[in-house]
């Protein structure tokens, strides 16, 4: 086809019109092109990221700290959202009304507040953290520029001082700073997610443009710690700090069967969801990290030991004189008795006694029981800074001291090893590995310390503390068999004892016809005028001993009781079992 | 052939409906998704919350104080206290 062939085509038109026209709209073309390439081609990145910077968004996930509960599912320690308050410096415009309304709202001088918004240097900084849901919402109000809310999760802690030690706390920035936060803190720690998206003009998320990275959750912590038993701890243990106005004291109680750590009370102790007035001393778990002379408390070992050689029986009979001499150390009974078995010198707690006993053995062998029944190595309870105490090797004992030793001198322990080595006694002979955390029965393998014959023997001297003319009397818990024992110990003070400061400690286990319960007390100091293991940390251990035993709804054993037993009517126990 | 094309263009622009259909219909799921995510995020705050105030009050330590001082409990003295035993029968 030819143009100039027809005939409606043919104009007459100047060549340089058509030139003109075709030469405009090319320039147009090439105007356009080059427009087109300059912004898909050279400039593509620039472009690309600012379309993207309104459209898309990195968001963070957020990941809270796992729950830690006790073993009946009562919350300990909780991470809950709540809002604190930034600023941005740059973008703060605030009147001094507004001002003066924030200092308000916040509840802090105008001044103070002032001096926190004048600092110009930073770009953000927080104003406070984190502020009250009503605050948040009165602020949000106000709408001052460059004053933004951020959500973040804060730490809680319901059951507040009572189970603080064991518990433990968190750091502003979510990391576990003592007790069981800090022992668990991979576990409990949550990691956060990021996801990148697409928002529509409306600021709804309409695509993930990469695959999500999701926000691990912190995982949940039951604890073996009953919340019910650690408040009667704590309440009891307060009450006798106060009575005998001593430095200081702790509680543990352990479920001789599992080696659970059912309570663990300190005094002093802290609140944990309060910490402005930060003090290291209170906050130490003196139960697990403080070491004590063990006093009388460790004569149960040298009478086992003994008995495990067959050098004595319960009721073979010794001469007690008042004192009696070891190298150039005296050693002295408060009340002497001219002749005891074995069994009431355990009762009577005598010194000579004791230390009769121990220097029949060599030094190997007293610190091979010692050391068996894990004095000197860590209780393997995991808790951060556990101590191991003190025992020194046999080889560079002199005589003297392993006579002190026999009265619980020269070595030193923590009340949890003391406790769980009591559980050598509670358990015939056996020995569970400690936990802080709940755990079936059937998933724990004993460590054997005695023969059960042994502990038995061991366990009915104990017993007999408790009773008339033992040193526990005020140990005794209405309705159940109770065996224990008694310390008190001289304190260390500049490398000499001192003559009036004590540590009055105790450790006992009941029902004694099937121990399930072993709880040791020590009180540092008491200074009230009684300052015997028996008088002081004894009553301790009876109130916790009776309220957990009622708690665990453990029968009563005692056969000359004043508790009314009732062999069962059945619809009477329908009744009964109600109200526990 | 160019019945086929016609057809084949047809299809072409059926399936191109289509795919904006499913696009659209994924947007909208997504939304929803979206929504609901952030509805079972606040749910799980609130259930924090609600478990972080049952704990307050049924921290021992006030139940304790409540039974005490209000309410005027005591522990029942020992000669008080029944114990029942279950008579078992062989």
């Amino acid at each position: 086809m030819n143009y100039h062939s027809r005939k409606l085509l043919k104009l007459n038109l100047a060549p340089w019109r058509m030139a003109t026209v075709g030469g405009l709209l090319l320039g147009g073309l090439v105007l356009v092109a080059g427009r087109a390439f300059y912004l898909q081609g050279l400039n593509t990145d620039y472009l690309q990221g600012k379309g993207d910077a309104v459209a898309n968004r990195n968001l963070t996930l957020p990941a809270h700290r796992g729950q830690v509960s006790d073993r009946n599912g009562q919350l300990l320690a909780i991470s809950t959202p709540v809002e604190s308050l930034w600023a941005r410096s740059t973008e703060l415009k605030l009147t001094a009304s507004q001002q003066a309304d924030l200092a308000g709202v916040l509840g802090m001088p105008a001044q103070d507040l002032a001096k926190k918004l004048a600092r110009k240097t930073r770009g953000e900084f927080n104003v406070r953290r984190p502020v009250t849901p009503e605050q948040a919402v009165k602020i949000a109000a106000m709408g001052v520029p460059g004053l933004y809310l951020r959500r973040e999760y804060r730490r809680y802690y319901p059951a507040g001082e009572v189970a603080a030690h064991v518990v433990g706390f968190t750091n502003v920035d979510d990391l576990g700073q003592e007790g069981v936060e800090r022992a668990y803190q991979d576990w409990l720690a949550g990691r956060e997610g990021e996801r990148q998206i697409m928002r529509d003009r409306r600021g709804n998320t309409i695509r993930d443009l990469v695959p999500i990275k999701t926000a691990q959750m912190g995982g949940n912590l039951a604890l073996a710690l009953d919340l019910k038993i650690q408040y009667l701890a704590h309440r009891e243990l307060a009450a006798a700090i106060a009575t005998h106005k001593a430095k200081g004291g702790s509680v543990v109680v352990l479920d001789a069967k599992t080696g659970e750590i059912l309570a663990l009370a300190n005094q002093p102790n802290f609140n944990p969801n309060n910490r402005r007035n930060y003090q290291p001393g209170p906050m130490r778990n003196r139960a697990v990290i403080d070491t004590f002379e063990p006093g009388s408390t460790i004569k149960p070992f040298v009478a086992a030991a003994v008995l495990e050689r067959g050098l004595f029986q319960p009721d073979s009979v010794l001469d007690t004189p008042q004192t009696w001499r070891v190298g150039n150390k005296l050693v002295r009974d408060e009340h002497p008795h001219p002749h005891m078995t074995v069994s009431e010198i355990i009762q009577k707690s005598s010194n000579v006694g004791a230390v009769k006993m121990a220097m029949t053995l060599t030094p190997q062998q007293f610190w091979e029981v010692l050391d068996r029944a894990g004095f000197g190595q860590l209780p393997g309870s995991g808790f951060p800074g556990e101590t191991a105490g003190r025992l020194r090797d046999a080889s560079i004992w002199r005589p003297v001291e392993q006579a002190t030793m026999a009265y619980g001198y020269g070595l030193s322990v923590s009340l949890l090893q003391l406790t769980r080595a009591y559980m050598a006694f509670a358990n015939d002979g056996e020995v569970m590995p400690l936990s802080f955390l709940r755990r079936e029965p059937q998933e724990i393998v004993g460590e054997r310390v005695f023969s059960p014959s042994v502990a038995r023997e061991v366990r009915t001297m104990m017993e007999t503390v408790t009773q008339e003319g033992g040193t526990g009397t005020r140990t005794r818990v209405p309705g159940y068999r109770v065996a224990g024992k008694t310390g008190t110990a001289h304190k260390l003070v500049d490398g000499h004892y001192a003559p009036d400061r004590y540590l009055s400690s105790f450790v006992g286990m009941a029902p004694a016809s099937n121990q399930r319960l072993i709880i040791g007390v020590v009180i540092d100091e008491p200074s009230g005028g009684v300052y015997y293991g028996g008088s002081v940390a004894g009553p301790v251990f009876a109130q916790v001993m009776a309220g957990s035993l009622r708690q665990l709804s453990l029968p009563p054993d005692a056969p000359e009781t004043t508790t009314r037993m009732t062999q069962g009517v059945p619809s009477v126990v329908a009744h009964v079992d109600g109200g526990v | 052939m160019s019945r086929l094309n016609i057809f084949l263009a047809v299809v072409l622009v059926l399936c191109a409906l289509g795919v904006i259909q499913a696009q659209h219909r994924s947007r909208t799921y997504f939304v929803e998704l979206e929504r609901l995510k952030k509805e079972a995020r606040a749910l799980d705050e609130q259930w924090g919350q609600l478990q972080l105030e049952q704990g307050t009050w049924a921290n021992p330590a006030r139940v304790d104080m409540i039974a005490r001082n209000q309410l005027g409990l005591v522990a029942p003295p020992q000669d008080r206290v029944h114990v029942e035993t279950l008579a078992v029968n062989p």
